[in-house]
């Protein structure tokens, strides 16, 4: 018999731990995929967040280690560090990347270091119940905004990509989505590149996967697809920020 | 024998890390341990090591959480202020049974403080500090040779138990030059069995063996059941590091002693030219000096008291912490008397006679 799709060997075959309709799992797949076609995993380190994600140090099947809320750059770095012969990759949350952990990104992302990031975007603390992130739209509402984000009184939402596109050293910066099938092959190509580039030692990588959270939005699966389309797009844009590798990707 | 040196402490025990195969190290700098992020910084790329200055305490700690998950040997170092940032690194490397050398150049404080030796972190060094149940391995140093002496030992105690362990220094022994003679740094066979010593359990590739591991370094147990048996774990080896590794020095005891003197590190060390004066006097005074402070030497103090001793004395640039411990070891059997001194200035040895003479009931 031919084995035309299976679970890729970066995962393992524990049961995923969330809500129906997220989209954690696509993006947990496409990471563990890209691993696997890479031949990387053999030398591989992953670092999980605090947030909905925190057991993808289970999920993962490689060596992995679980990170303070907002820490895992600096737990990358001491891990790249140590072993520069490994690979080092992050999986982070908005709550853990853009406000708890701000500082340790934008340095890890200042020092180029050789890992990749992969920044889950949204907008809401899920593992928490639902209160208001650093991507948190103006006007929407969460159990800590129930007036709706009042952007004159808390700010604006936080565009990781766009920040860390201010720096000189980071290698390849963009957005995707994970909103619809053409996304998610978007996305799965993107992630690769940013692993690709990884393997090859070139520097530091970050992606962001503007996603959903069906339950604490209050919204159906795909619905809260199309919501994010309408709503979340709009502020944080598809595309490209920086590819060093083609010439006026600077 | 290998030649005597003369260095600042902060730069010594810099060194004796490096010797004892640390070769990462992840700092911020603040006053006074700056000598020894400086001497890293300088030395640490001579022997292929890795030196990072972290954006701050908070990451330097968990970039220490991370190489440790690989482990090597890895060393971060701050003052007092630095080291309450970096108490939530500790609770999860301490969570995650990793080893790591944590260095505490103590200022006075709390809060800002001053730049002056002090001894005020004791309660945090040996009580907590950070979250949950979990000890840190705690050596006190009172003078520069001890103090680098004690980085060959921090490592081994670290790997040995897998547990970070914490040097209680202050600015004056990190500050002052004394001669230091060093042990020979490890060779390179030594240093590849140091680097695969953790493989059981550690993150590296897979390329040594058949089947592939999957190494989780972690302190999360969200079942309580599994937590309950985690914790009771770290606490049986709390129990092991208690049986098998306090430290302690016996300075003048003698069956004549009225008075014994209890004191660590720098206070110690000036209690010893008071007992040592006293000496001269015919006064003759003991001493017990805790080398670890984590685990406590209680029975070293409840031996040595008999019924010719009258009180004891303790000792510290603080408003009382060890006192705690002091009188859990003596259990009410004799008086326990204090000098403090406060805010980042040292006792003289006048003022521990005159304490001592106080209280020899004459």
């Amino acid at each position: 018999m031919e084995i035309i799709a299976q679970r890729p060997k970066s995962l393992t075959d524990l049961q995923f731990t969330y809500c129906p309709g997220c989209t954690h799992g696509i993006s947990h797949r496409i990471i563990a995929e890209a691993i696997d076609e890479l031949e990387m995993r053999n030398q591989m380190m992953g670092v999980a967040p605090v947030g909905c994600s925190v057991f993808a140090y289970k999920f993962f099947d490689c060596d992995m280690a679980e990170a303070a809320h907002g820490r895992a750059p600096a737990v990358a770095t001491g891990m790249k560090r140590a072993r520069p012969d490994m690979h080092v990759f992050t999986y982070q949350g908005d709550g853990d990347l853009a406000a708890i952990g701000t500082a340790e990104i934008i340095h890890a992302a200042n020092r180029g270091e050789h890992i990749s990031v992969f920044f889950v975007n949204n907008a809401i603390y899920g593992m928490t119940g639902g209160q208001m992130a650093p991507t948190t739209l103006p006007g929407m509402k969460t159990t800590t905004s129930p007036y709706g984000r009042d952007e004159t009184d808390i700010g604006y939402p936080i565009q990781a990509c766009e920040l860390l596109n201010s720096l000189r050293a980071p290698y390849f910066i963009e957005r995707v989505s994970l909103l619809s099938p053409q996304d998610i092959l978007k996305a799965t190509k993107i992630v690769k590149k940013a692993l690709q580039f990884n393997k090859e030692e070139r520097g530091f990588t970050f992606v962001e996967f503007v996603s959903t959270c069906p339950t604490n939005w209050g919204l159906a699966p795909l619905e809260a697809m199309k919501w994010a389309k309408e709503n979340m797009l709009p502020y944080f844009p598809l595309g490209n920020f920086r590819d060093k590798s083609i010439e006026g990707g600077e | 024998m290998a030649e005597k040196v003369l260095m600042k402490g902060n730069e010594a025990v810099a060194e004796a890390a490096i010797r004892a195969g640390c070769r990462l190290y992840f700092a911020y700098p603040i006053t006074p341990q700056s000598e020894l992020i400086e001497y890293m910084a300088k030395m640490l790329p001579k022997v292929d090591g890795t030196f990072v200055q972290a954006e701050s305490e908070v990451a330097a700690i968990n970039m220490v959480y991370g190489a440790s998950g690989t482990g090597r040997r890895v060393m971060t170092s701050s003052s007092s202020p630095g080291i309450s940032l970096k108490m939530e690194g500790i609770s999860y490397i301490a969570g995650a049974n990793l080893p790591a050398v944590i260095i505490n150049v103590q200022r006075g404080g709390p809060g800002l403080g001053d730049i002056q030796p002090a001894q005020g972190d004791y309660f945090q060094a040996t009580k907590g500090g950070g979250h949950g149940d979990y000890r840190l391995i705690v050596l006190a140093p009172s003078t520069v040779q001890e103090f680098a002496d004690m980085a060959d030992l921090a490592f081994d105690l670290a790997d040995k138990y897998r547990n970070p362990v914490m040097i209680l220094s202050d600015g004056l022994l990190g500050q002052m030059m004394e001669p230091v003679e060093f042990k020979p740094a490890k060779t390179k066979e030594e240093m590849e069995k140091l680097n695969k010593q953790h493989y059981d359990w550690c993150m590296h590739p897979n390329e040594d063996e058949p089947d592939h591991h999957h190494h989780e370094i972690n302190s999360l147990e969200i079942d309580p059941l599994i937590l309950e048996q985690h914790v009771i774990k770290l606490g049986k080896k709390y129990d092991k590091i208690t049986k098998n590794e306090q430290r302690h020095e016996e300075y003048n005891i003698s069956a004549d002693n009225k008075v014994i003197v209890v004191a660590f590190g720098t206070a110690a060390r000036i209690a010893k030219s008071a007992i040592d004066q006293l000496q001269e006097e015919g006064i003759n005074v003991g001493m017990i000096r805790p080398i670890t402070v984590w685990p406590y030497p209680y029975e070293a103090i409840s031996n040595v008291l008999n019924d010719k001793i009258k009180k004891v004395v303790v000792c510290e640039l603080n408003l009382g912490q060890m006192i705690e411990d002091v009188k859990l070891a003596v259990n009410g059997k004799l008086p326990v008397e204090f000098l403090g001194k406060v805010g980042g200035i040292l006792f003289t040895p006048d003022e521990i006679k005159a304490k001592i003479m106080d209280n020899r009931g004459e």
